[in-house]
């Protein structure tokens, strides 16, 4: 792998989140009046908050916007805070910082959107490549195509609704709510914790996996088309070699290539994705701590949330990007020509 | 019009596509005159009733009619999708030709700056605007302002993308020494030929704004009252209808945005094959 490729990688990921953070300070600046005081002001009258708790708050929301300085300086200390994870403290959960938060839900939703993506994209990509086989037959692609257009083009929560319903609710398979049953201790060592959550976890990553894997079966599919009349595929099968090799070693590995493109690409929808239907699980990862920021215009934990899935999605997206290359070295050299 | 029908019998998918659109337009417009579009408000009728005679739809835990909701959450969502699609594809236009056709400095830049702000996820920047705006009603037109803010930027790479390819076609040659302006190829030469295209990339955008202002109404964000199919599958979870065993509740609006949804891909499916002949797929 060439530096210079991995320098436009890193200088392009530094790019991400510098935009990022930059679109949300300018935001709040827009709109003339200063949201975030306004709000602080109210929950102060309504709540009957201590005043010197708000006092603090409205401290460090001075310190971390520099309110008292030029607007360049400002933007400088933004800036500088963004890049150290300083969000400040959550206005809902005050003393706790939004940091803190945000990594004690975090991990209970990470794991499971690992695995998610894993199971989805494997699934998919083995589904498809069958579909778009020549060895295949055409009536079975007639039959599974429909649906998986469908079941490609609507959210994620909407697959879950359905499963919550009729798998959590009428059949009472698996567990409706919650990342773990209210009577356990969050406890990663635990084989009994890990058991459970995994079991809670069953219709989430089932959500995610029946819309993404659609979409790469889709992709897969229409690429497998293409490479299957590709010359090598031709000398390959000339050559007597048995389908299944030339199905595993010739034809998904170079029909792959754009799906983990795609792969890349996705991300930033799946995570964002995962985000909305965890309200509908009650899930209480970062998904749901972010809805419930919302409903209480907890300021510094929504921008805190969202610039930090902006750096996980710019962060695997370059993990991506480094591994591409080790897949397919004309990337790299593409990539320098410019 | 024949040759029209013959034509749809070869593309299924835009024949489809485009069946489910007009079935749903009629829907909220025709349906508007059987039903009291004032019952999609909250406590204009009797809650929690299963489908019945009087309300085949049944009624949700706010005293809503949902077969008003349906009709007019119908048309409501599409009408965001249009604003979206349609402020995106204006923008995606003048950006993308801008990009594919003048070339240079001003195309490293346009595209570095899609490039980069395709990879923030649109739906984060959403969430950041609609909660900043949030002493603004946000109402129809709003929604589709705000939802547009993400909605050029995949047109515009994409015909940046088409018109870099036929900037150097025979034709835009032939053009050029018949000694017609840049602006007069673009509008008589280029846009003629990325029709097709072009329509696509509308109901991409369509389809990408109504995707982004279903999440944000399943969070909460957008008005309370107003009867969307986001905000109805938000009252969905905020009333846990599945606990209560509702299913009319939770299944009409998932079928009714499955159906817009479904309709938007299989019409942009359907359309690139019309756009991209020679990218012949059997369905």
């Amino acid at each position: 792998m060439n530096l210079n490729y991995v320098l436009r990688r890193v200088f392009f990921l530094i790019m991400v989140i510098w935009t990022a953070a930059s679109i949300n300070f300018i935001l709040p600046r827009l709109t003339g009046r200063d949201p975030i005081r306004v709000q602080l002001m109210q929950q102060i009258a309504t709540q009957g908050r201590k005043a010197e708790d708000a006092e603090q708050m409205i401290a460090t929301y001075t310190r971390i916007f520099g309110l008292d300085k030029p607007l360049w300086q400002q933007y400088l200390t933004y800036i500088v805070n963004v890049f150290r994870f300083d969000f400040g403290y959550s206005i809902a959960a005050y003393p706790r910082t939004v940091m803190e938060i945000i990594i004690a839900r975090g991990r209970l939703t990470l794991p499971f959107i690992s695995v998610a993506v894993v199971i989805a994209f494997s699934i998919g990509i083995l589904l498809g490549a069958l579909l778009g086989w020549n060895r295949t037959p055409r009536w079975l692609s007639g039959f599974i195509v429909p649906p998986l257009m469908v079941f490609s083009s609507i959210p994620q929560f909407l697959v879950a609704l359905v499963l919550i319903y009729f798998l959590g609710f009428k059949a009472r398979i698996f567990p409706m709510s919650l990342p773990f049953p209210t009577t356990m201790m969050e406890d990663w060592t635990n084989p009994q914790f890990l058991m459970m959550y995994g079991y809670h976890a069953v219709m989430p990553i089932m959500s995610i996996v029946i819309v993404e894997a659609s979409g790469w079966a889709l992709g897969m599919r229409a690429m497998m088309v293409t490479v299957d009349g590709e010359d090598y595929a031709v000398f390959a099968e000339a050559k007597g070699l048995k389908p299944r090799r030339i199905f595993f070693r010739y034809l998904i590995r170079n029909a792959l290539l754009p799906s983990l493109t795609g792969l890349a690409l996705r991300l930033g929808f799946i995570i964002t994705g995962a985000a909305v239907t965890e309200n509908f699980f009650n899930y209480n990862g970062l998904g749901s701590t972010l809805g419930s920021a919302i409903s209480t215009f907890d300021y510094f934990m929504i921008y805190g949330i969202t610039i930090v899935m902006v750096f996980c999605i710019a962060f695997a997206t370059f993990i991506m990007d480094m591994i591409y290359p080790l897949l397919d070295p004309r990337i790299s050299y593409r990539a320098q020509k410019g | 019009m024949r040759g029209f029908g013959a034509y749809l019998k070869r593309n299924p998918a835009l024949g489809a596509g485009l069946g489910i659109l007009i079935f749903l337009l009629l829907f909220t417009s025709v349906g508007r005159l059987f039903v009291d579009v004032e019952h999609a408000y909250p406590l204009t009728v009797a809650a929690n009733q299963a489908p019945n005679a009087t309300y085949p739809f049944g009624t949700d835990r706010q005293g809503r009619d949902l077969l008003a909701v349906m009709v007019l959450g119908t048309g409501l969502t599409l009408q965001v999708g249009a604003i979206a699609g349609a402020i995106g594809l204006t923008v995606g236009i003048l950006l993308g030709f801008v990009a594919g056709y003048y070339g240079g400095l001003l195309d490293t830049v346009i595209t570095s700056f899609i490039d980069v702000y395709m990879s923030i996820p649109g739906f984060l920047v959403l969430i950041l605007i609609a909660t900043t705006f949030s002493n603004v009603t946000l109402g129809v037109l709003e929604m589709g302002l705000i939802v547009s803010i993400v909605s050029w930027a995949g047109p515009a790479r994409a015909i940046r993308a088409q018109v870099l390819s036929m900037r150097e076609r025979p034709f835009v040659m032939m053009a050029k020494l018949g000694g017609m302006g840049s602006f007069e190829i673009v509008m008589k030469e280029l846009v003629p030929n990325l029709l097709p295209f072009l329509v696509m990339s509308l109901s991409q955008s369509v389809y990408g704004g109504i995707m982004s202002s279903l999440g944000l109404e399943a969070l909460g964000i957008g008005s309370r009252r107003a009867p969307t199919m986001g905000m109805t599958l938000f009252y969905v979870n905020y009333y846990s209808a599945f606990l209560v065993g509702m299913w009319w509740w939770i299944i009409e609006p998932v079928i009714v945005i499955v159906l817009v949804l479904t309709s938007l891909v299989l019409t942009s499916f359907g359309l690139d094959e019309v756009a991209n002949p020679r990218s012949r797929r059997g369905v």
